[in-house]
């Protein structure tokens, strides 16, 4: 617990710093170019490298593990029965082959959809109950957040390796890439609007092209990761539910189809990438 | 165009026999799957829209996108679910994936170019300052926003406007020195306001938003945004 306070410490001391950083080199810039944006990317990232060591996400892996292996729900059982796609109770290596086909659920499913099954089918919660809070807050943590980054870290250091064969799988994938370039709402954005092309900023902070490989691969094998901006760990689920908040479109709903089509052609696309999450970001 | 398609025929073809070869062997290649924990090595992305192959499969697939959509979000604050309804534009632009044939790119402008609206008093003209004010704002039309605090046009999210802020993206070309390297004609003036208003009216599939269009600005608004790049005096032009 002490280790964990000083990382949390260490977190907001850094992210002053970084703070600290960018103000100074942006306002160091006397040109007109880039190289005020690309100066603060490259703070970004040696801050990123200093905190690779003392994520603050470990507290949400290390809850994840007591949550998988509690005995929980009406059944009170553990989810160590669980089959997240390399078979029952296997987590190591998991995170690599999702979103995947399920013949007990007759779906494709992403972690947090699978957890959800698992959570129904063995421990007996409703869909409702097993659902409930996907995203925590100061006050309110998600032991779905937590479940996700322990199962994700169980993967770090693994290749992505979605197959993707099942007619399911080829329709989901098929459906995602529509829905990634499907523009609407007052702003007519999709989600290719920025993440279609290399190179691109918001402002100054870089946005990875999800249909080239080598930054599909570097932007998915670093989700779950611990948000220093909301002191939290987020889950993948989470990142496409802000990006279409940021999108102008409603609410994605959690675990809901239309995510893990967009799921299934992202991790698809990332596959081959090394796993290095939970990991940490601004 | 007509590689392309042959290309994909072959890979297909090749992809069929695969399969077929796969069902051949049963137990074995069960066995093989089985085994195989290694990972294919650059495994091909299939990012590449099929409307060049099967345009009927293509329009097929956008409809069952938008049924999936339909069943995945719900109307949030001022989001309602009624957004992921697309109009032609909309739809024309996600069907080519913002790069449409020339035939599609002119008939997009069309339909805007009659869209488009311009003042009633003629006027384009507004105050710099406030239009600088609203491209450095970023709030508006999301659930989270409230929808009585006036939208931002953002514009420094995605482009260089002035020599002072230099947190601006790039996913539109630098505006430093517009006006004055275009200079104050009428005629830039109005294309400068049409393009702010409506930039599908000028550029097919450009990845701005329509903000008189959307509903994003007010026409007061626009004239404001207008001024900060066309008014001699704005940073814009300094």
């Amino acid at each position: 617990m002490y280790k964990a306070m000083r990382t949390l410490i260490n977190a907001a001391t850094v992210s002053a710093l970084i703070t600290a950083a960018i103000v100074s080199s942006a306002f160091a810039q006397s040109s007109l170019s880039n190289q005020g944006g690309d100066q603060a990317i490259k703070e970004i990232e040696r801050y990123r490298q200093a905190l690779g060591d003392g994520n603050p996400a470990e507290l949400w892996e290390a809850r994840g593990e007591d949550i998988w292996k509690q005995k929980r729900g009406p059944n009170m059982v553990s989810l160590e029965k669980c089959d997240l796609g390399l078979g029952a109770g296997v987590v190591k290596g998991a995170y690599t082959v999702l979103p995947k086909f399920f013949s007990d659920s007759d779906k494709v499913e992403d972690l947090e959809s699978r957890l959800v099954t698992c959570m129904v089918i063995l421990q007996g919660f409703t869909y409702d109950q097993a659902k409930k809070n996907p995203f925590g807050g100061p006050d309110n943590k998600s032991d779905m957040e937590a479940l996700v980054a322990y199962i994700s870290g169980s993967s770090r250091g693994m290749k992505m390796n979605v197959t993707g064969n099942h007619p399911d799988e080829k329709k989901y994938y098929a459906l995602g890439r529509k829905i990634f370039f499907h523009r609407g709402g007052p702003h007519d954005f999709s989600c290719a609007s920025c993440h279609g092309a290399d190179g691109q900023r918001i402002r100054l902070q870089a946005l990875p092209n999800l249909l080239k490989q080598e930054t599909a691969r570097s932007a998915y094998t670093t989700w779950p990761a611990y948000r220093v901006s909301q002191g939290e760990t987020r889950s993948f689920q989470w990142r496409l539910f802000d990006c279409f908040r940021q999108q102008r479109f409603p609410e994605l709903e959690f675990t809901s189809d239309a995510s893990i089509a967009l799921t299934m052609f992202l991790a698809k696309n990332a596959n081959g990438g090394v796993m290095n999450a939970p990991a940490i970001k601004r | 165009m007509i590689n392309c398609t042959m290309m994909n025929k072959k890979v297909s073809g090749l992809l069929g026999t695969v399969f077929f070869s796969f069902s051949g062997i049963g137990l074995l290649a069960t066995t093989a799957i089985a085994a195989e924990t290694a990972v294919k090595p650059d495994i091909k992305m299939n990012t590449k829209m099929d409307a060049k192959t099967d345009p009927r499969k293509e329009t097929a697939l956008a409809k069952a996108a938008l049924e999936m959509m339909q069943a995945s979000f719900k109307t949030r604050g001022q989001a309602s679910v009624d957004r992921l309804q697309q109009d032609e534009t909309q739809a024309l632009c996600s069907q080519y994936q913002d790069n449409p044939p020339k035939a599609v790119r002119a008939r997009i402008e069309a339909i805007n170019q009659k869209l488009l609206k311009y003042p009633a008093d003629g006027k384009l003209l507004g105050d710099w300052k406030e239009g600088e004010k609203i491209a450095q704002s970023g709030v508006g039309k999301q659930f989270s926003d409230n929808p009585e605090t006036p939208a931002g046009g953002n514009c420094y999210a995605c482009h260089q406007l002035t020599k002072t802020e230099l947190s601006y993206g790039n996913i539109g070309p630098s505006l430093y020195n517009f006006g004055k390297v275009r200079g104050y004609s009428e005629a830039i003036l109005k294309y400068t306001y049409g393009k702010i208003s409506n930039s599908e009216a000028f550029s097919a599939c450009s990845n701005m938003p329509r903000f008189g269009h959307g509903g994003i600005l007010t026409e007061q608004q626009l004239k404001h945004v207008t001024a900060l790049l066309m008014d001699p005096e704005s940073p814009v032009n300094k």
